[in-house]
């Protein structure tokens, strides 16, 4: 199991370390009319986008919590408490030496810089509100891929940004959303021209570090027609005793015959809230993908979707949630079939380990007058322990004929035959434990790019130390 | 037997104007109705963003036009008891329209030897206060409707009272008709049935109009309650009119080493709703749910579910299929949870839907809560249409496309109906099914 390969090293207790804070930009603690005005003055917004962040202000004021249906855990976010922004007031360095060398010593402590000279074709790490270090290899930049900050996306490429931007989730789609909007800074921009496949990954990090803070990037990726990208993202935060809210926004765009992946690792640490909205936009013949791995956080909230806008497009959700002691990993995914042709599938593994508790929710479309519309659903749960709990919800409409949806799930716990087996070759019931669990997840990892799937192997296996006997 | 004070006003007094207050029933079941009325009143009108109420149409549910039933006339009375016709053997029968009994042919001599009551649920709250006391609406209704379960409460006047005493078996089903007579008349079925160790007992309900034209609102509930080792066969045969609202709120508890099984076969109304608890309280219990609609038209059924699973070592099996055409709608709403401690537990769902035409509408939320663990639990949703394969092999031998495509769903049906193992009844469902082909085709 040992391998040389250091991808993305998302062991929790390496995150788990602070620096002090130095912020020039504070917008201070809890969320009115006069915060939207900060960050626009110190991000130095068009009008346009100040607007839109009051819009997303009064929206996320007028929404309820959506506690009829999802956790009233959402209840212990006290939004007076958050702060909305912080920054160190420098823009984002191209090169690693400009890097303030706390925030440096933080990125290195993550294995960040490796990472890029190793493989990868751009990289961006955000420190708490702002993109500190951004870089895209040369190679990848002649080709005209654009790899930015969002702020800079909308400031230097506003005829891409501004088209794409607020389209894919729109500010009132939930209550998050709307306060994403309201408040959004950082996360990654992104186009990729026509044609133009990039070979390795485009990369982001992201970091929350002050206590008591929300982080609110905002990711736009647009892949022009017949272009393919993948792009990953991984994210930690130090254990603070009081709680912390991450709330992003993803929007991906595949022009005809694009494919866009995008993979998360979410290791944040267990006073996080994460409370996420991703979708995409699959034009004709497009390709969406989402492999999402949640094993950090306080309670996670994510349900990545695919909009299948044109003919034969394709939307795809690999999930894999894994739910330790007093975690509850609230996940799924959504599939709006809205052209004929158009495939879908979800394949959702949970594993339940002591008090956690593992949650798929699913939505699946298929409205009127589409034909040939296909949707495969598989949600698997495992549950270790006898106080572990997991919940499936999802909800599937179909009208007409011509289509075909099929859902599929189950719970199990682990065979006491294999692991008696195991344990009669001589493995410990620990050893036998985690191998069994690894192999639930196995053929859904193996889908994954190989940094990912061995460093989550290896995850998996210390989040399984101690949860036998 | 069905003395009503009765005069002409009652005939057309709305159903929301309130309690009335003309049968002679105990105080205490009155006190009990005056407080229902109050939660109806009190518990608001459910709307789509309830999470229960998901993909219902709720807008379905003005009950303002409903009129509390009256005495149905010599000449409707007649024509009911003509029509009043099931199975071809039975151990006893109750035919009721609205509040009114207006048949009822009780059971054998031997059975009423042997403590078999049966009995309109205004004689039994006198004569058998302390069993009827201690069952009636004893279980809160959850799954959504608790709203209508209080109007229930607060207007029911008749109905079924069933127990089946230690070690008794009826071999023949008992058979219960309710009818909807009269433009805007309602209905309150309700059945308990209470059974005791090791008893046995098939009980199958009727739900018939008598114009199928007229409108109409039934607001039934059921609570079976299987004994230790009891054997309990619940089949409901749903057929009201065309421009009926239906709600049926069914409650089942099964003891250790009970078996439960239902059957809803939903044909008519306009919109109907089946809330289906099934609960396994105690050790080996098991529960079998099962559903067949065929949805045409308009027709709205909304099928609302859950299998609880409170004691370790119990098993549940549920298999609902619509066959839907025209814009018609199902939903499935189903829960599997498995309580804490209820280690054990075998749990299965399925849910399919075949789609006939381009404007029907399936939504499945098949679920699942699990907080124990050794147990297996699965569940399954599918909606699809017609084979090609199987509709060519037919027409290759020069069967009708209409025939073909009957024989197909009648055959994707038909496996939940023979899945009762009661062939008397599997027959009469069918032929119920074959006559809505017949009629929409």
């Amino acid at each position: 199991m040992k391998t040389e390969t250091k991808a993305v090293d998302i062991d929790r207790d390496k995150g788990d370390f602070a620096y002090p804070e130095v912020h020039v930009r504070d917008a201070g603690r809890g969320l009115s009319e006069k915060t939207i005005h900060y960050i626009s003055d110190v991000k130095e917004d068009p009008d346009w986008v100040r607007e839109f962040r009051l819009r997303g202000l009064k929206t996320f004021l007028e929404k309820p919590l959506p506690t009829h249906w999802a956790s009233k855990d959402l209840e212990a976010i006290d939004f007076d408490k958050i702060r909305y922004y912080l920054s160190p007031g420098t823009g984002a360095k191209r090169s690693w030496e400009e890097v303030p060398d706390d925030i440096k010593r933080t990125f290195e402590r993550l294995g960040i810089p490796e990472q890029e000279r190793k493989f990868l074709a751009g990289v961006e790490a955000q420190f708490d509100s702002e993109a500190v270090y951004s870089n895209i290899k040369k190679a990848v930049g002649e080709q005209g891929v654009i790899f930015v900050g969002s702020t800079e996306g909308l400031k230097n490429h506003p005829e891409i940004f501004r088209k794409w931007f607020g389209k894919v989730i729109p500010i009132g789609d939930n209550k998050f959303s709307a306060l994403n909007s309201a408040v959004f800074s950082g996360g990654s921009f992104i186009y990729v021209p026509p044609g133009v496949k990039v070979k390795h990954p485009l990369q982001a990090y992201f970091r929350i570090n002050a206590e008591s803070f929300g982080q609110f990037e905002r990711t736009l990726i647009i892949a022009d027609e017949g272009s393919e990208v993948t792009y990953m993202e991984g994210c930690t935060a130090p254990k603070f005793e009081t709680v912390a809210l991450h709330s992003a926004v993803v929007e991906l765009v595949a022009l005809k015959g694009a494919k866009l992946q995008y993979i998360t690792v979410q290791n944040w640490s267990s006073n996080v809230f994460n409370l996420v909205t991703k979708r995409g936009l699959a034009h004709e013949d497009a390709e969406i993908k989402w492999i999402d791995c949640n094993i950090g956080s306080r309670l996670t909230m994510k349900y990545p979707g695919v909009v299948l806008k044109g003919r034969k497009s394709r939307g795809e959700v690999l999930s894999i949630a894994l739910a330790n002691n007093g975690q509850h990993q609230d996940t799924g995914a959504k599939m709006i079939h809205a052209a004929d042709e158009t495939t879908s599938n979800i394949i959702s593994k949970s594993i339940s380990i002591g008090t956690g508790r593992a949650t798929y929710r699913g939505l699946v479309h298929v409205p009127k007058h589409l034909k040939h519309c296909k949707n495969n659903t598989e949600c698997d749960a495992l549950l270790i322990n006898a106080t572990s709990r997991t919940d499936t919800y999802p909800a599937i409409t179909v009208r007409g004929t011509g289509n075909s949806v099929q859902h599929e799930a189950s719970v199990s716990q682990v065979s006491a035959e294999q692991i008696f087996y195991m344990q009669q070759r001589g493995l410990t019931e620990a050893q036998a434990m985690s191998l069994s669990v690894n192999g639930f997840v196995n053929d859904l990892v193996r889908q994954f790019p190989m940094e990912y799937s061995v460093e989550l192997k290896r995850l998996i296996e210390l989040e399984m130390e101690g949860s036998v006997g | 037997m069905s003395a009503i004070a009765h005069d002409e006003t009652v005939n057309s007094k709305g159903i929301l104007s309130g309690l009335l207050e003309l049968r002679d029933l105990p105080d205490w079941f009155r006190e009990q109705q005056h407080a229902a009325w109050e939660k109806f009143e009190s518990i608001p009108r459910p709307t789509r963003k309830d999470q229960p109420w998901r993909f219902s149409n709720v807008d379905l549910l003005d009950l303002a036009p409903f009129k509390l039933s009256g005495t149905v006339s010599d000449q409707a009375r007649a024509a009911i008891l003509e029509q009043s016709n099931g199975l071809d053997e039975v151990a006893a029968r109750l035919v009721f329209a609205g509040d009114q009994l207006l048949e009822r042919d009780v059971v054998s001599e031997q059975l009423s030897k042997r403590g078999v009551i049966f009995q309109p649920l205004e004689r039994a709250m006198v004569e058998h206060a302390d069993l009827f006391r201690k069952y009636f609406m004893s279980t809160e209704v959850s799954l959504g409707s608790a709203k209508f379960a209080a109007l229930h409460q607060a207007l029911v006047s008749t109905g079924t009272f069933l127990f089946v005493p230690r070690g008794v078996e009826i071999d023949q089903p008992i058979e219960i008709f309710h009818w909807l007579a009269g433009e805007n008349a309602t209905v309150f079925p309700h059945l308990l049935l209470v059974t005791d160790e090791l008893a046995k007992v098939t009980v199958i309900e009727h739900f018939r109009s008598l114009d199928r034209n007229q409108r109409g609102f039934a607001c039934g509930v059921n609570d079976l309650l299987a004994g230790p080792g009891a054997k309990v066969t619940y089949v409901c045969a749903q057929n009201w009119g065309d421009n009926v609202v239906a709600l049926q709120m069914n409650t089942t508890a099964v003891d250790h080493d009970a078996s439960a099984m239902s059957l809803n076969l939903n044909l008519g109304s306009r919109y109907s709703r089946f809330e289906s608890l099934s609960r396994l309280v105690g050790e080996g219990a098991r529960s079998d749910l099962l559903a067949v609609a065929v949805a045409t038209n308009d027709q709205e059924f909304d099928a609302r579910t859950l299998q609880d699973h409170i004691s370790p070592h119990t098993a549940s099996d549920l298999l609902y299929k619509n066959a839907l055409d025209d814009r018609a709608r199902c939903t499935f709403g189903g829960l599997i949870r498995v309580e804490p401690h209820a280690h054990f537990t075998d749990a299965y769902q399925k849910v399919r839907n075949l789609l006939l035409s381009d404007d029907s509408e399936a939504n499945s939320m098949p679920g699942l809560e699990i907080l124990a663990d050794n147990v297996r639990c699965t569940h399954g949703a599918t909606s699809g249409q017609i084979n090609e394969e199987e509709m060519f092999y037919l027409r290759s031998r020069g069967i009708p496309v209409p025939v073909a495509q009957r024989l197909i769903v009648t055959g994707f049906l038909n496996e939940v109906v023979q899945r009762l193992d009661q062939a008397a009844i599997a027959d009469y469902l069918n032929q119920l099914i074959d006559r809505k082909f017949a009629h929409s085709r």
